[in-house]
């Protein structure tokens, strides 16, 4: 017995000593003070840099200045930065101001997928994947809300905003939220029986609006006038294609790989998406005109989830 | 056979403590194991879908299908195992094998990197050491203690395994943290905890392969295992262990339903599988000894009630803190009721020759019918919304416990064999 003990300790010892040293090399040194001059205001293309995780900052000429932070998922718009991570219990989201500094968290359930801020920087939005809940047939469900930064007001769940009037359907599914320049209007898909749905929201009313069918992932054009959003092919591929609201014509961009992702416009002009990059981990930001012309061209390699700055 | 299941007290000679005793170091042996092993597949369990998505792009489809994976394909490998087990004898060496392969899976996922199909076999692998090692190792509990303390044997286990569970997504989260995010961190010490297992098994658990008596000296073959279905005995127990299938619903409805119920913060929700997780290991070796003490049957039987009223409650007008905790405790408290204690009810009514096989046809029997039940419960949600669908899941338990009542009942008796 005391030999068989002895054995065991001695293992025990080993493998701890090679999982501790395996956490340590890949643990980081401290990230130091934030980059010099990264701020929500300084000009550029704002990404997670996927090599660190870290919020960072792309500037013109190419350079990067990454940030201390974390983050899965961010995105922001006029001084208001949101970032998804993983906090020491559940996934959370954190509001910053322009200077970075951590504004306010609130936990999240699930696995962060989306995050977008209205163009004003007031109204914050936020999409995870919930998983524990196969309610629908073993498939994932995802689940979305909007902060109010102005009153603090906290719509949680989209799912509880009534469609046209009546109660959501029992099935629906919500994500990618994309907000319009008067900061209750809002678009964003809705699943239910096997259809996706765009639809448009009205924040104060709590009420959604079906508009078409199989748009995902919704992205207002700065004027307002279009939305880029990924269709799926009948190989149940995605195509990045743009809409007209004003008589819903549909645009496909140049771009022909399957883009899984919520684009962001650079301008009125010009969509960012990430593409991941094939059998291992990580992305790079590419871009393509929205009017369909044109060919799609690497913008940041290494890096997803982009939004213009200023 | 007939004493040890109709709740006749074990003598007590040394004090109350001597019931106890008699679990012995085999099962904490085997208890060691599943806690090391549950703390390395909980790490993993706890990071995948981040690693998946966040990590790895993952779409929805792809997504998806992993995480089907995790469903109840196993089910006819769980038998397979059961009937190696019992052809070649080696129990030990069968669950040393399934270990071994979960912890290879986590190296698996290691060396997959972002491919689906490499993703979707370390998944698989995983599952399947699972449904390997599951029969063998109840098998070898059962043979480690005298009929007498069955009860307490799998309450032990249980209690020991749901520590592990506990520990797991914690571990997990520490390792995330102190490697900067770095999801490889996680699976690499999820594998050294898992090897530490096998090595525990290996070095501590004794087998009982060759046990004395002319009956055992052949193999049993596949035809004999067959016929295991012809014992009544055995037909009643697979029956209730398909009734106790039919009884619940997915722990994700219940938790999902106490969200919407009492608006609970989101961050709080992975919290609510840890509740059930601390109520069941602390009442598991309790609730053991005391269907020792006045029968297995009532004590599975309570534990459907328990169940069912946790069911009633969420269809009920109790909101708040006090609904979450009172459902919470139900919960594990009906795992704590029957998890082991069907085990218990188990092992005495099959052959020895033949007992793996027969505990790998009750847990796939009972892992079946909580698939189909949960599928359904899907349904009558979505059909007939929340309050409706609770109370039919609670109604359906009352049933199910009425009609294993008759099954297990004192004529039936599950000590006939």
């Amino acid at each position: 017995m005391t030999r068989r003990i002895l054995v065991a300790a001695t293992v025990a010892l080993l493998l701890t000593a090679v999982c501790a040293g395996y956490i340590l090399a890949r643990a980081r040194p401290a990230a130091g003070p934030p980059a010099s001059g990264l701020t929500l205001r300084t000009a550029g293309l704002l990404v997670r840099d996927t090599q660190s995780g870290r919020l960072a900052l792309v500037r013109e000429d190419g350079s990067r200045a990454v940030s201390p932070l974390s983050c899965l998922r961010l995105y922001a718009a006029a001084g208001t930065g949101v970032c998804l991570r993983q906090g020491p219990v559940s996934a959370e989201l954190v509001v910053t101001d322009q200077a970075l500094k951590e504004l306010r968290t609130l936990p999240l359930n699930g696995v962060p997928n989306r995050a977008r801020v209205s163009p004003t920087g007031r109204m914050v939005s936020w999409t995870v994947f919930v998983t524990g809940d196969s309610y629908n047939g073993g498939q994932f469900s995802t689940r979305s809300g909007i902060l109010d930064t102005g009153t603090g007001e906290l719509a949680g769940n989209l799912e509880n905003f009534t469609v046209d009037g009546h109660h959501s359907p029992p099935d629906a599914n919500l994500w990618g939220v994309t907000f319009a320049a008067d900061d209750n209007r809002f678009y964003a898909t809705l699943a239910t029986g096997g259809q996706r749905l765009l639809v448009r929201g009205d924040f104060a009313r709590r009420d959604l609006h079906v508009l078409a069918e199989n748009v995902e992932c919704p992205s207002l054009s700065p004027d307002g006038t279009r939305i880029a959003y990924k269709k799926m092919l009948p190989d149940r591929s995605w195509r990045l294609t743009v809409l007209s609201l004003a008589d819903l014509a549909q645009t496909p961009s140049a771009e022909t790989r399957s883009v899984d992702d919520q684009a962001a416009w650079l301008d009125d002009g010009t969509l960012a998406y990430a593409l991941p990059h094939r059998g291992r981990a990580g992305a790079d930001v590419w871009t393509v005109p929205a009017d369909g012309s044109g060919t799609p061209r690497l913008l940041a390699a290494d890096a997803e989830s982009p939004a213009r700055l200023p | 056979m007939y004493l040890t299941t109709t709740g006749i007290r074990p003598r007590r000679r040394g004090g109350a403590a001597a019931p106890w005793r008699q679990v012995g170091g085999n099962v904490l042996a085997l208890g060691a194991v599943s806690l090391t092993t549950d703390v390395s597949s909980e790490m993993v369990t706890a990071v995948l879908p981040l690693y998946l998505v966040a990590g790895l792009h993952l779409g929805p489809a792809a997504y998806g299908l992993l995480d089907g994976l995790y469903g109840g394909a196993t089910v006819l490998l769980r038998l397979a195992g059961g009937y190696l087990a019992d052809r070649t004898r080696r129990r030990k060496a069968t669950a040393g094998l399934g270990y071994g392969l979960s912890a290879a899976a986590r190296l698996g996922l290691l060396a997959a990197g972002a491919s689906t199909a490499g993703l979707a076999l370390a998944v698989t692998a995983d599952r399947a050491g699972k449904g390997l090692r599951t029969a063998p190792r109840d098998a070898l509990i059962g043979l480690s203690v005298p009929p007498a303390v069955l009860g307490r044997a799998f309450g032990v286990h249980r209690a020991m395994d749901a520590v592990g569970a506990f520990t797991g997504p914690l571990v997990a989260l520490a390792v995330l943290a102190a490697a900067d995010q770095a999801f490889d961190a996680v699976f690499l010490t999820s594998f050294c905890v898992a090897c530490f297992g096998v090595l525990l098994l290996a070095l501590f658990v004794r087998d009982h392969r060759d046990r004395p008596g002319p009956r055992s000296t052949a193999a049993p073959r596949a035809r004999e295992a067959a016929a295991l279905l012809g014992r009544p005995a055995v037909r009643r127990l697979l029956g209730a262990a398909c009734l106790l299938g039919l009884a619940t619903v997915g722990d994700g409805f219940v938790y999902l339903l106490l969200q919407r119920r009492t608006a609970l913060a989101t961050g709080w929700f992975p919290l609510l599988a840890v509740g059930t997780a601390l109520a069941y290991l602390l009442l598991a070796a309790p609730l053991g000894a005391l269907a020792d003490r006045i029968g297995r049957t009532p004590v599975l039987l309570a534990g459907y009630l328990a169940v069912a009223a946790g069911y009633l409650l969420l269809a009920g007008p109790l909101g708040g803190p006090p609904l979450v905790l009172a459902v919470l405790l139900l919960h594990g408290l009906f795992y704590a009721a029957t998890d082991g204690v069907l085990m218990a009810l188990a092992t005495p009514v099959l052959p020895e020759r033949l007992r793996t096989t027969g505990l790998a046809l009750v847990q796939s029997g009972q892992a079946l019918a909580y698939l189909a039940s949960s599928a359904l419960f899907g349904l009558a949600w979505q059909t007939w919304g929340v309050p409706a669908a609770a109370t039919g899941a609670a109604v359906t338990a009352v049933l199910a416990a009425a009609a294993t009542a008759v099954l297990l009942g004192r004529r039936g008796g599950q000590g006939e064999a």
